[in-house]
């Protein structure tokens, strides 16, 4: 009897320590979790205020970044072949630096390394509007971020982040994202954290924002010291929900409450 | 940067109801916010909007402080004849856009 319950214990502890991973077939878009107006807004290209974005990037894709330099499309051509499936892998591996960038930061190095150009300021309307143009050209695109290798101490040490309880809520992203998702929070639902639509427009923002926008958002509000834009903290923590997302579709530009 | 997306459907039946949706891109400063240092944000917004048909006023909006950052605006319009619906911005600070769609009506 006793060495009944005590298996009972160890299932128990164990189930706890599963419980925070979602199944894969539990695996949800915050998309799911949306009214179907807001549905209807991000469904439909003339409805969705992020294709605002996406047509400034093009436009931007295509003109040269200063007199002497060159477009992105002088290299990479037309986007619509050229960036296929780009964004779904992204942070990817970045030689150079030995670690993982963001979409962001790799429109950034190609901007100083072969446009000659000056790095856009994160959030920027440039630079929100290019990643939106190439992120747009992964839409229904499988994620497959974080499949490199060579990535897989950074997924970890996201991962660590993303369990880790910080701030004066004491409060780690799992607690809420992978223990709560099922329920709300002062009438709003608490979502899975699926990064899968991102730069992405957010009706409270009244605008469009990156993930690390998002993620610096959620840092102070368990009231703990936010990264800084592009920190490695910040890009680990993002390969990481990507990776977590691994297999579902993409949505950028997506819309969010 | 200002842009403008247009949803009308390019074909109808003489008499149908269509459903005409416009987004514009722009960011509505209501006016009554402050900086750090106190000074008064200025006022910019879309003050109004109008859409004609071959020429004719169909539609028009005045919009003030509180309309959301990019404006969506959808609106019906029974359909007559075949041309082009002609969609016009405009707001302070000077800013005025516009935007046209085609419909072939049969």
């Amino acid at each position: 009897m006793r060495f009944a319950s005590a298996i009972a214990v160890t299932l128990l502890i164990a189930g706890a320590a599963f419980a925070a991973e979602i199944p894969q077939a539990d695996r949800r878009s915050g998309y799911d979790f949306m009214k179907p107006e807001t549905k209807a807004m991000q469904d439909e290209d003339t409805a969705n205020p992020g294709m605002l974005w996406v047509l400034d990037g093009e436009a931007f894709w295509k003109r040269k970044a200063n007199a002497a330099g060159k477009s992105c499309a002088d290299c990479h051509g037309d986007a619509r072949a050229s960036m296929k499936g780009v964004a779904a892998r992204y942070p990817a591996f970045d030689k150079a630096t030995g670690r993982p960038i963001n979409l962001e930061q790799r429109i950034n190095s190609c901007r100083s390394n072969h446009q000659q150009a000056t790095p856009l300021p994160f959030e920027s309307r440039e630079l929100l509007a290019l990643t939106a143009f190439v992120a747009r050209q992964s839409q229904g695109a499988k994620i497959e971020a974080g499949a490199d290798p060579q990535l897989a101490p950074f997924v970890e040490k996201g991962r660590e982040l993303y369990l880790r309880r910080q701030g004066q809520l004491n409060l780690g992203c799992t607690n809420c994202h992978d223990d709560n998702w099922d329920k709300r929070l002062a009438g709003s639902a608490i979502t899975q954290g699926h990064p899968t639509g991102y730069p992405l427009y957010r009706l409270e923002w009244q605008s469009l924002g990156s993930l690390q926008r998002r993620l610096r958002a959620c840092i102070t509000g368990v009231r703990a010291q936010a990264y800084d834009y592009g920190a490695p903290e910040l890009v680990e923590l993002e390969l990481y929900l990507m990776s977590r997302a691994r297999g579902m579709k993409m949505e950028a530009p997506a819309v969010r409450p | 940067m200002a842009s403008a997306q247009i949803n009308v459907p390019p074909k109808a039946q003489r008499g149908d109801v269509i459903e005409i949706k416009t987004l514009m891109s722009h960011i509505m400063e209501t006016g009554y916010r402050h900086t750090a240092s106190g000074e008064v944000v200025p006022r910019d917004i879309i003050t109004s909007f109008i859409c004609r048909f071959n020429g004719a006023e169909i539609f028009r909006a005045d919009l003030f402080p509180a309309v959301a950052a990019n404006p969506f605006i959808t609106f019906f319009a029974t359909a007559t004849e075949s041309g082009k619906f002609e969609f016009e911005w405009i707001g302070d600070q000077g800013f005025s856009e516009t935007a046209s769609a085609s419909i072939t009506v049969e």
